[in-house]
Protein backbone atom coordinates (compact mmCIF):
# COMPACT_ATOMS: atom_id res chain seq x y z
CA UNK A 1 0.00 0.00 0.00
CA UNK A 2 1.15 3.36 -0.76
CA UNK A 3 0.07 6.18 1.38
CA UNK A 4 0.60 9.74 0.54
CA UNK A 5 -0.28 12.15 3.19
CA UNK A 6 -0.28 15.90 2.86
CA UNK A 7 2.77 16.14 0.99
CA UNK A 8 4.10 19.57 -0.14
CA UNK A 9 7.50 20.08 -2.38
CA UNK A 10 8.93 22.96 -3.56
CA UNK A 11 12.10 23.59 -5.94
CA UNK A 12 13.26 26.57 -4.41
CA UNK A 13 10.80 29.30 -3.91
CA UNK A 14 8.12 26.87 -6.89
CA UNK A 15 6.01 25.17 -4.80
CA UNK A 16 4.91 22.37 -7.37
CA UNK A 17 2.93 20.33 -4.81
CA UNK A 18 0.94 21.34 -2.09
CA UNK A 19 -0.79 18.83 0.27
CA UNK A 20 -1.34 15.91 -1.99
CA UNK A 21 -3.24 12.57 0.01
CA UNK A 22 -3.10 9.86 -2.03
CA UNK A 23 -3.63 6.00 -0.95
CA UNK A 24 -3.14 3.36 -3.44
CA UNK A 25 -4.49 0.10 -2.24
CA UNK A 26 -2.26 -3.37 -2.89
CA UNK A 27 -3.73 -4.38 -6.25
CA UNK A 28 -5.02 -1.00 -7.80
CA UNK A 29 -4.44 0.53 -11.32
CA UNK A 30 -4.22 4.74 -10.30
CA UNK A 31 -4.18 6.60 -13.06
CA UNK A 32 -3.02 10.56 -12.24
CA UNK A 33 -4.01 12.74 -15.39
CA UNK A 34 -3.37 16.76 -15.26
CA UNK A 35 -2.56 19.77 -17.45
CA UNK A 36 1.49 20.16 -17.89
CA UNK A 37 3.20 21.67 -14.79
CA UNK A 38 0.92 20.14 -12.11
CA UNK A 39 3.51 18.17 -10.37
CA UNK A 40 2.36 14.66 -11.71
CA UNK A 41 6.10 13.35 -12.65
CA UNK A 42 7.06 15.40 -9.33
CA UNK A 43 5.07 13.01 -7.38
CA UNK A 44 6.34 9.76 -8.78
CA UNK A 45 9.44 10.55 -7.85
CA UNK A 46 8.73 11.51 -4.35
CA UNK A 47 7.19 8.17 -4.61
CA UNK A 48 10.51 6.23 -4.22
CA UNK A 49 12.89 8.75 -2.88
CA UNK A 50 14.33 10.46 -6.04
CA UNK A 51 13.07 13.99 -4.96
CA UNK A 52 12.86 14.72 -0.89
CA UNK A 53 9.60 16.38 0.23
CA UNK A 54 9.98 19.38 1.97
CA UNK A 55 5.90 18.29 4.53
CA UNK A 56 3.98 15.71 4.89
CA UNK A 57 4.79 11.66 4.50
CA UNK A 58 4.78 8.93 2.20
CA UNK A 59 4.94 5.50 2.94
CA UNK A 60 5.25 2.33 1.31
CA UNK A 61 4.17 -1.11 2.66
CA UNK A 62 4.47 1.12 5.79
CA UNK A 63 8.18 2.01 5.37
CA UNK A 64 8.43 6.15 5.34
CA UNK A 65 9.72 6.82 2.58
CA UNK A 66 11.28 10.18 3.46
CA UNK A 67 13.20 9.29 6.48
CA UNK A 68 16.99 9.22 7.29
CA UNK A 69 17.09 5.83 8.66
CA UNK A 70 15.21 4.40 5.42
CA UNK A 71 17.35 2.13 3.05
CA UNK A 72 16.12 3.95 -0.30
CA UNK A 73 18.39 1.33 -2.31
CA UNK A 74 16.61 -1.41 -0.77
CA UNK A 75 13.07 0.45 -1.38
CA UNK A 76 13.56 1.22 -4.32
CA UNK A 77 13.82 -2.34 -5.30
CA UNK A 78 10.16 -2.94 -4.90
CA UNK A 79 8.72 0.14 -6.88
CA UNK A 80 9.32 0.07 -10.34
CA UNK A 81 9.01 3.01 -12.47
CA UNK A 82 9.28 3.75 -16.45
CA UNK A 83 9.63 7.59 -17.08
CA UNK A 84 8.76 9.70 -20.48
CA UNK A 85 12.45 8.97 -21.79
CA UNK A 86 12.85 5.57 -22.28
CA UNK A 87 16.45 6.14 -20.49
CA UNK A 88 18.10 2.78 -21.47
CA UNK A 89 21.82 2.47 -20.69
CA UNK A 90 23.63 2.58 -24.69
CA UNK A 91 26.43 0.89 -23.16
CA UNK A 92 24.49 -2.40 -22.51
CA UNK A 93 22.96 -4.60 -24.52
CA UNK A 94 19.04 -4.98 -24.10
CA UNK A 95 19.88 -8.25 -21.91
CA UNK A 96 22.40 -6.49 -20.10
CA UNK A 97 20.45 -3.61 -19.71
CA UNK A 98 17.53 -5.65 -17.64
CA UNK A 99 19.99 -8.14 -16.19
CA UNK A 100 22.26 -5.23 -14.21
CA UNK A 101 20.32 -4.04 -11.52
CA UNK A 102 18.93 -8.26 -11.03
CA UNK A 103 22.79 -8.97 -10.52
CA UNK A 104 24.11 -6.00 -8.90
CA UNK A 105 21.26 -5.01 -6.22
CA UNK A 106 19.94 -8.12 -5.58
CA UNK A 107 22.60 -10.71 -5.94
CA UNK A 108 21.74 -12.72 -8.69
CA UNK A 109 24.02 -15.42 -10.25
CA UNK A 110 24.53 -14.96 -14.13
CA UNK A 111 22.61 -17.58 -15.31
CA UNK A 112 19.73 -16.78 -12.64
CA UNK A 113 19.55 -12.68 -13.57
CA UNK A 114 19.88 -14.19 -17.36
CA UNK A 115 17.00 -16.30 -17.06
CA UNK A 116 14.70 -13.77 -15.76
CA UNK A 117 15.61 -11.41 -18.32
CA UNK A 118 15.14 -13.35 -21.01
CA UNK A 119 11.65 -14.40 -19.39
CA UNK A 120 10.91 -9.91 -19.16
CA UNK A 121 11.73 -9.97 -22.64
CA UNK A 122 9.80 -12.45 -23.83
CA UNK A 123 6.86 -11.23 -22.07
CA UNK A 124 7.21 -7.64 -23.83
CA UNK A 125 7.71 -8.96 -26.74
CA UNK A 126 11.48 -8.75 -27.40
CA UNK A 127 13.20 -12.03 -27.30
CA UNK A 128 14.64 -11.60 -30.65
CA UNK A 129 16.45 -8.67 -29.23
CA UNK A 130 18.27 -9.65 -26.45
CA UNK A 131 21.82 -8.45 -27.68
CA UNK A 132 20.92 -5.82 -29.91
CA UNK A 133 22.25 -2.14 -28.35
CA UNK A 134 19.09 0.12 -27.48
CA UNK A 135 20.36 2.65 -29.89
CA UNK A 136 19.07 -0.03 -32.20
CA UNK A 137 15.67 0.03 -31.47
CA UNK A 138 12.93 1.89 -32.11
CA UNK A 139 10.94 3.82 -29.56
CA UNK A 140 8.54 1.52 -28.42
CA UNK A 141 11.17 -0.81 -27.97
CA UNK A 142 13.04 0.62 -25.80
CA UNK A 143 10.52 1.94 -23.73
CA UNK A 144 9.02 -2.19 -23.55
CA UNK A 145 12.91 -2.95 -22.73
CA UNK A 146 12.58 -0.39 -19.50
CA UNK A 147 9.16 -2.05 -18.80
CA UNK A 148 10.70 -5.06 -18.90
CA UNK A 149 13.94 -3.61 -16.66
CA UNK A 150 12.09 -2.36 -13.65
CA UNK A 151 9.92 -6.20 -13.97
CA UNK A 152 13.22 -7.97 -13.57
CA UNK A 153 13.67 -6.62 -10.13
CA UNK A 154 10.12 -8.27 -9.21
CA UNK A 155 8.77 -5.07 -8.12
CA UNK A 156 5.74 -5.11 -6.10
CA UNK A 157 4.14 -1.25 -7.57
CA UNK A 158 4.43 -0.15 -10.93
CA UNK A 159 4.88 3.62 -11.44
CA UNK A 160 4.47 4.82 -14.89
CA UNK A 161 5.14 8.71 -16.05
CA UNK A 162 3.48 8.88 -19.19
CA UNK A 163 5.14 5.91 -20.86
CA UNK A 164 3.98 6.90 -24.63
CA UNK A 165 3.60 10.56 -24.34
CA UNK A 166 6.80 10.69 -26.33
CA UNK A 167 6.21 8.02 -28.92
CA UNK A 168 5.04 8.10 -31.96
CA UNK A 169 1.35 7.11 -32.46
CA UNK A 170 1.69 4.04 -33.96
CA UNK A 171 4.32 2.35 -31.19
CA UNK A 172 2.15 3.75 -28.44
CA UNK A 173 -0.39 0.53 -29.11
CA UNK A 174 2.55 -1.68 -28.37
CA UNK A 175 3.28 -0.03 -24.77
CA UNK A 176 -0.11 0.49 -23.88
CA UNK A 177 -0.79 -3.49 -24.60
CA UNK A 178 2.21 -4.44 -22.00
CA UNK A 179 0.62 -2.37 -19.26
CA UNK A 180 -2.50 -3.58 -19.42
CA UNK A 181 -1.12 -7.19 -19.23
CA UNK A 182 0.81 -6.08 -15.90
CA UNK A 183 -2.98 -4.53 -14.71
CA UNK A 184 -4.84 -8.01 -15.63
CA UNK A 185 -1.95 -9.84 -13.62
CA UNK A 186 -2.96 -7.44 -10.46
CA UNK A 187 0.47 -5.44 -10.34
CA UNK A 188 -0.60 -2.86 -8.23
CA UNK A 189 -0.01 0.65 -10.77
CA UNK A 190 0.06 4.66 -10.63
CA UNK A 191 -0.16 5.36 -14.13
CA UNK A 192 0.92 9.52 -15.25
CA UNK A 193 -0.85 9.55 -18.40
CA UNK A 194 -2.92 11.13 -21.39
CA UNK A 195 -4.14 8.37 -22.39
CA UNK A 196 -7.71 8.97 -21.21
CA UNK A 197 -9.50 5.74 -22.97
CA UNK A 198 -6.75 4.03 -21.60
CA UNK A 199 -6.81 5.48 -18.07
CA UNK A 200 -10.39 4.63 -18.01
CA UNK A 201 -10.13 1.36 -19.23
CA UNK A 202 -7.58 -0.39 -17.10
CA UNK A 203 -8.04 2.00 -13.77
CA UNK A 204 -9.27 1.59 -10.46
CA UNK A 205 -9.63 5.10 -9.72
CA UNK A 206 -8.32 8.35 -11.42
CA UNK A 207 -6.82 11.49 -9.98
CA UNK A 208 -7.38 14.97 -11.86
CA UNK A 209 -4.17 16.87 -10.19
CA UNK A 210 -4.07 20.77 -10.89
CA UNK A 211 -2.29 23.20 -9.11
CA UNK A 212 -0.18 20.94 -7.25
CA UNK A 213 -3.44 19.05 -5.59
CA UNK A 214 -5.69 16.41 -6.11
CA UNK A 215 -8.37 18.82 -7.58
CA UNK A 216 -10.84 15.38 -8.43
CA UNK A 217 -10.49 12.10 -7.63
CA UNK A 218 -12.99 8.84 -8.09
CA UNK A 219 -13.76 5.87 -10.13
CA UNK A 220 -13.22 6.52 -13.97
CA UNK A 221 -16.83 6.89 -14.66
CA UNK A 222 -17.47 9.32 -11.80
CA UNK A 223 -13.89 11.91 -13.27
CA UNK A 224 -13.84 10.93 -17.05
CA UNK A 225 -17.59 10.67 -17.74
CA UNK A 226 -19.40 12.86 -15.25
CA UNK A 227 -16.64 15.08 -13.74
CA UNK A 228 -17.86 17.28 -10.62
CA UNK A 229 -15.86 19.98 -11.31
CA UNK A 230 -15.57 22.64 -14.10
CA UNK A 231 -12.10 22.27 -14.15
CA UNK A 232 -11.92 18.40 -14.75
CA UNK A 233 -14.75 19.09 -17.67
CA UNK A 234 -12.35 21.76 -19.44
CA UNK A 235 -9.12 19.69 -18.62
CA UNK A 236 -10.79 17.05 -20.78
CA UNK A 237 -11.80 18.39 -23.46
CA UNK A 238 -8.83 20.25 -24.28
CA UNK A 239 -6.68 16.48 -24.16
CA UNK A 240 -9.67 14.73 -25.72
CA UNK B 1 74.52 13.77 -53.75
CA UNK B 2 72.95 10.47 -52.39
CA UNK B 3 75.96 9.76 -49.67
CA UNK B 4 75.07 10.13 -46.35
CA UNK B 5 77.58 9.60 -43.73
CA UNK B 6 74.51 8.26 -41.00
CA UNK B 7 75.29 4.74 -39.42
CA UNK B 8 73.37 2.15 -38.21
CA UNK B 9 74.62 3.45 -34.98
CA UNK B 10 73.26 6.28 -35.20
CA UNK B 11 70.01 5.15 -36.54
CA UNK B 12 69.76 2.63 -33.47
CA UNK B 13 70.58 5.53 -31.41
CA UNK B 14 67.29 7.26 -32.56
CA UNK B 15 65.31 4.27 -31.82
CA UNK B 16 66.72 3.89 -28.44
CA UNK B 17 65.84 7.94 -28.22
CA UNK B 18 62.31 6.73 -29.66
CA UNK B 19 61.60 4.48 -26.91
CA UNK B 20 62.66 6.91 -24.55
CA UNK B 21 59.79 8.68 -25.74
CA UNK B 22 57.36 6.16 -25.92
CA UNK B 23 58.42 5.27 -22.00
CA UNK B 24 57.73 8.46 -21.02
CA UNK B 25 54.37 8.73 -22.51
CA UNK B 26 53.67 5.86 -21.35
CA UNK B 27 54.81 6.99 -17.88
CA UNK B 28 53.42 10.17 -17.70
CA UNK B 29 49.93 9.33 -19.19
CA UNK B 30 49.33 6.59 -16.74
CA UNK B 31 50.14 9.13 -13.92
CA UNK B 32 48.15 11.38 -15.59
CA UNK B 33 44.92 9.09 -16.60
CA UNK B 34 44.72 8.28 -12.77
CA UNK B 35 44.86 11.49 -11.18
CA UNK B 36 42.94 12.73 -13.83
CA UNK B 37 40.09 10.31 -13.11
CA UNK B 38 40.21 11.30 -9.64
CA UNK B 39 40.26 14.57 -9.90
CA UNK B 40 37.46 14.71 -12.58
CA UNK B 41 35.51 12.72 -10.58
CA UNK B 42 36.01 14.95 -7.40
CA UNK B 43 35.41 18.18 -9.38
CA UNK B 44 32.40 16.53 -11.45
CA UNK B 45 30.73 15.76 -8.00
CA UNK B 46 31.63 18.43 -5.91
CA UNK B 47 32.24 21.17 -8.02
CA UNK B 48 32.29 24.03 -5.07
CA UNK B 49 34.54 21.69 -2.68
CA UNK B 50 36.83 20.92 -5.29
CA UNK B 51 37.06 24.86 -6.35
CA UNK B 52 41.06 25.33 -4.98
CA UNK B 53 42.18 21.79 -6.89
CA UNK B 54 40.44 23.56 -10.08
CA UNK B 55 42.82 26.77 -9.54
CA UNK B 56 46.07 24.49 -9.02
CA UNK B 57 45.52 22.06 -11.73
CA UNK B 58 45.04 25.41 -13.83
CA UNK B 59 48.11 26.62 -12.92
CA UNK B 60 49.82 23.28 -13.82
CA UNK B 61 47.63 23.78 -17.46
CA UNK B 62 49.15 27.17 -17.84
CA UNK B 63 52.47 27.46 -16.98
CA UNK B 64 54.91 26.32 -19.94
CA UNK B 65 56.23 22.83 -19.48
CA UNK B 66 59.26 24.08 -19.66
CA UNK B 67 59.66 26.09 -16.73
CA UNK B 68 57.82 23.35 -14.63
CA UNK B 69 60.58 20.78 -15.62
CA UNK B 70 63.26 23.88 -14.71
CA UNK B 71 61.34 24.72 -11.60
CA UNK B 72 60.96 21.00 -10.80
CA UNK B 73 64.43 20.51 -11.28
CA UNK B 74 65.68 22.88 -8.77
CA UNK B 75 62.91 21.95 -6.29
CA UNK B 76 64.26 18.82 -6.34
CA UNK B 77 68.16 19.91 -5.49
CA UNK B 78 66.65 22.12 -2.85
CA UNK B 79 64.57 20.10 -1.35
CA UNK B 80 66.97 17.12 -1.30
CA UNK B 81 65.08 14.58 -3.30
CA UNK B 82 67.30 12.13 -4.79
CA UNK B 83 65.07 11.56 -7.87
CA UNK B 84 66.86 10.51 -11.54
CA UNK B 85 66.33 13.04 -14.54
CA UNK B 86 64.00 10.16 -15.68
CA UNK B 87 61.15 10.32 -12.40
CA UNK B 88 61.12 14.28 -12.43
CA UNK B 89 60.04 13.97 -16.28
CA UNK B 90 57.76 11.45 -15.27
CA UNK B 91 56.42 13.38 -12.38
CA UNK B 92 56.09 16.49 -14.10
CA UNK B 93 54.25 15.53 -17.16
CA UNK B 94 52.26 13.42 -15.06
CA UNK B 95 51.02 16.22 -13.17
CA UNK B 96 50.71 17.94 -16.65
CA UNK B 97 48.84 15.42 -18.22
CA UNK B 98 46.20 14.47 -14.86
CA UNK B 99 45.53 18.89 -15.46
CA UNK B 100 44.37 18.30 -18.79
CA UNK B 101 42.76 15.20 -17.82
CA UNK B 102 41.15 15.94 -15.34
CA UNK B 103 38.57 18.89 -17.14
CA UNK B 104 38.05 15.65 -19.63
CA UNK B 105 37.16 13.50 -16.99
CA UNK B 106 34.90 16.27 -15.65
CA UNK B 107 33.11 16.89 -18.51
CA UNK B 108 32.83 13.38 -19.68
CA UNK B 109 30.51 12.58 -16.42
CA UNK B 110 28.73 16.23 -16.68
CA UNK B 111 27.42 14.59 -19.67
CA UNK B 112 26.23 12.00 -18.72
CA UNK B 113 22.59 11.99 -18.95
CA UNK B 114 21.02 12.81 -15.50
CA UNK B 115 17.96 11.13 -16.28
CA UNK B 116 19.78 8.09 -17.44
CA UNK B 117 21.51 8.12 -14.16
CA UNK B 118 18.14 8.35 -12.25
CA UNK B 119 16.72 5.41 -14.00
CA UNK B 120 20.18 3.55 -12.52
CA UNK B 121 19.16 4.50 -9.24
CA UNK B 122 15.47 4.33 -9.02
CA UNK B 123 16.08 0.49 -10.40
CA UNK B 124 18.40 0.11 -6.28
CA UNK B 125 21.45 0.74 -7.56
CA UNK B 126 23.48 2.56 -4.80
CA UNK B 127 25.87 5.89 -5.81
CA UNK B 128 28.75 3.51 -6.01
CA UNK B 129 27.29 1.16 -8.12
CA UNK B 130 25.46 3.95 -10.07
CA UNK B 131 29.15 5.90 -10.31
CA UNK B 132 30.95 2.17 -11.29
CA UNK B 133 28.18 0.42 -14.34
CA UNK B 134 26.94 3.33 -15.80
CA UNK B 135 28.37 7.25 -15.04
CA UNK B 136 32.32 5.64 -15.86
CA UNK B 137 31.73 3.47 -18.97
CA UNK B 138 29.46 6.42 -20.45
CA UNK B 139 31.86 9.24 -19.83
CA UNK B 140 34.63 7.19 -21.07
CA UNK B 141 33.30 6.83 -24.34
CA UNK B 142 32.50 10.78 -24.20
CA UNK B 143 35.65 11.45 -22.86
CA UNK B 144 37.97 9.20 -25.02
CA UNK B 145 38.75 11.26 -27.82
CA UNK B 146 39.87 13.72 -25.95
CA UNK B 147 41.94 11.76 -23.99
CA UNK B 148 43.54 10.13 -27.08
CA UNK B 149 44.68 14.06 -28.03
CA UNK B 150 45.95 14.57 -25.03
CA UNK B 151 48.04 11.42 -25.71
CA UNK B 152 49.50 12.25 -29.02
CA UNK B 153 50.15 16.25 -27.57
CA UNK B 154 51.77 14.67 -24.08
CA UNK B 155 54.20 12.55 -26.94
CA UNK B 156 54.89 15.44 -28.47
CA UNK B 157 55.96 17.56 -25.37
CA UNK B 158 57.96 15.21 -23.45
CA UNK B 159 60.78 16.44 -26.55
CA UNK B 160 61.29 18.82 -23.50
CA UNK B 161 62.73 16.61 -21.84
CA UNK B 162 65.90 17.22 -22.75
CA UNK B 163 65.94 20.56 -21.07
CA UNK B 164 66.63 18.64 -17.36
CA UNK B 165 69.44 15.89 -19.73
CA UNK B 166 66.69 13.25 -20.97
CA UNK B 167 67.88 11.89 -24.24
CA UNK B 168 64.25 11.40 -26.26
CA UNK B 169 63.94 11.27 -30.19
CA UNK B 170 64.34 14.71 -30.61
CA UNK B 171 67.58 14.84 -28.45
CA UNK B 172 69.35 11.92 -29.57
CA UNK B 173 67.96 13.48 -33.34
CA UNK B 174 70.03 16.89 -32.35
CA UNK B 175 73.24 14.83 -31.15
CA UNK B 176 73.52 13.25 -34.74
CA UNK B 177 73.07 16.59 -36.59
CA UNK B 178 75.46 17.75 -34.39
CA UNK B 179 77.93 15.19 -35.41
CA UNK B 180 77.43 14.72 -39.45
CA UNK B 181 75.36 17.79 -40.21
CA UNK B 182 72.95 16.83 -42.22
CA UNK B 183 69.89 17.98 -40.32
CA UNK B 184 66.87 17.81 -43.04
CA UNK B 185 68.05 14.05 -43.55
CA UNK B 186 68.57 13.16 -39.61
CA UNK B 187 64.84 15.25 -39.11
CA UNK B 188 62.79 13.94 -41.47
CA UNK B 189 63.43 10.77 -39.76
CA UNK B 190 62.90 11.89 -36.77
CA UNK B 191 59.83 12.90 -37.78
CA UNK B 192 58.95 9.82 -39.37
CA UNK B 193 59.41 8.03 -36.33
CA UNK B 194 57.31 10.62 -34.03
CA UNK B 195 54.30 10.18 -36.55
CA UNK B 196 54.62 6.35 -37.20
CA UNK B 197 54.12 6.11 -33.38
CA UNK B 198 50.93 9.04 -33.44
CA UNK B 199 49.72 6.71 -36.49
CA UNK B 200 49.71 3.22 -34.20
CA UNK B 201 48.32 5.44 -31.39
CA UNK B 202 45.34 7.18 -33.34
CA UNK B 203 44.91 3.68 -35.22
CA UNK B 204 44.25 1.97 -31.79
CA UNK B 205 41.99 4.61 -31.03
CA UNK B 206 40.14 4.65 -33.54
CA UNK B 207 39.27 0.95 -33.51
CA UNK B 208 37.70 1.35 -30.01
CA UNK B 209 35.60 3.90 -30.79
CA UNK B 210 34.45 2.12 -34.07
CA UNK B 211 33.47 -0.33 -31.56
CA UNK B 212 31.42 1.31 -29.31
CA UNK B 213 30.23 3.43 -32.30
CA UNK B 214 28.56 0.30 -33.63
CA UNK B 215 26.45 0.40 -30.80
CA UNK B 216 24.88 3.82 -31.14
N1 LIG C 1 14.35 19.56 -10.92
C1 LIG C 1 13.54 20.64 -10.98
N2 LIG C 1 13.99 21.85 -10.61
C2 LIG C 1 13.18 22.92 -10.65
N3 LIG C 1 11.90 22.89 -11.04
C3 LIG C 1 11.40 21.71 -11.41
C4 LIG C 1 12.18 20.52 -11.39
N4 LIG C 1 11.42 19.49 -11.81
C5 LIG C 1 10.20 20.02 -12.07
N5 LIG C 1 10.19 21.33 -11.83
C6 LIG C 1 9.02 22.22 -11.98
O1 LIG C 1 7.96 21.69 -11.21
C7 LIG C 1 6.73 21.84 -11.87
C8 LIG C 1 6.03 20.51 -11.96
O2 LIG C 1 6.76 19.67 -12.80
P1 LIG C 1 6.31 18.19 -13.15
O3 LIG C 1 7.35 17.64 -14.05
O4 LIG C 1 6.02 17.45 -11.92
O5 LIG C 1 4.95 18.46 -13.95
P2 LIG C 1 4.06 17.42 -14.69
O6 LIG C 1 2.72 17.49 -14.06
O7 LIG C 1 4.71 16.10 -14.74
O8 LIG C 1 3.97 18.05 -16.13
P3 LIG C 1 4.07 17.34 -17.57
O9 LIG C 1 2.69 16.85 -17.89
O10 LIG C 1 4.48 18.44 -18.48
O11 LIG C 1 5.07 16.24 -17.47
C9 LIG C 1 7.04 22.47 -13.21
O12 LIG C 1 6.75 23.85 -13.11
C10 LIG C 1 8.51 22.27 -13.39
O13 LIG C 1 9.07 23.35 -14.10
MG1 LIG D 1 5.70 14.96 -16.25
Amino acid sequence: MIEIENVHKSFGDLDVIKGVSLTVNKGEVVSIIGGSGSGKSTLLMCINGLEVIQQGSIRVDGTEVHNKATDLNRLRQKIGIVFQQWNAFPHLTVLENVMLAPRKVLGQSRAEAEEVAVRQLTHVGLADKLKVFPGKLSGGQQQRMAIARALAMSPDYMLFDEATSALDPQLVGEVLDTMRMLAEDGMTMVLVTHEISFAREVSDRVAFFRNGLVHEIGTPEQVLVSPQYAETADFLKSVL
Amino acid sequence: MLTTSITSTDLLFLLQGAWTTILLTLWAMLLGTAGGVICGLLRATLPRATLPLAWVLDAFRSVPLLIQFVLFNSLKSIAGLDWSAFSVACAVLGVYAAAYCTEIVRSGVLAVSPNVRRAGRSLGLNYWQDLRYIVMPMATRIAFPGWLNLTLSVMKDTALVMWIGIVELLRASQIIVTRIQEPLLVLCIAGLIYYFISLVVARLGNQLEKRWQEND
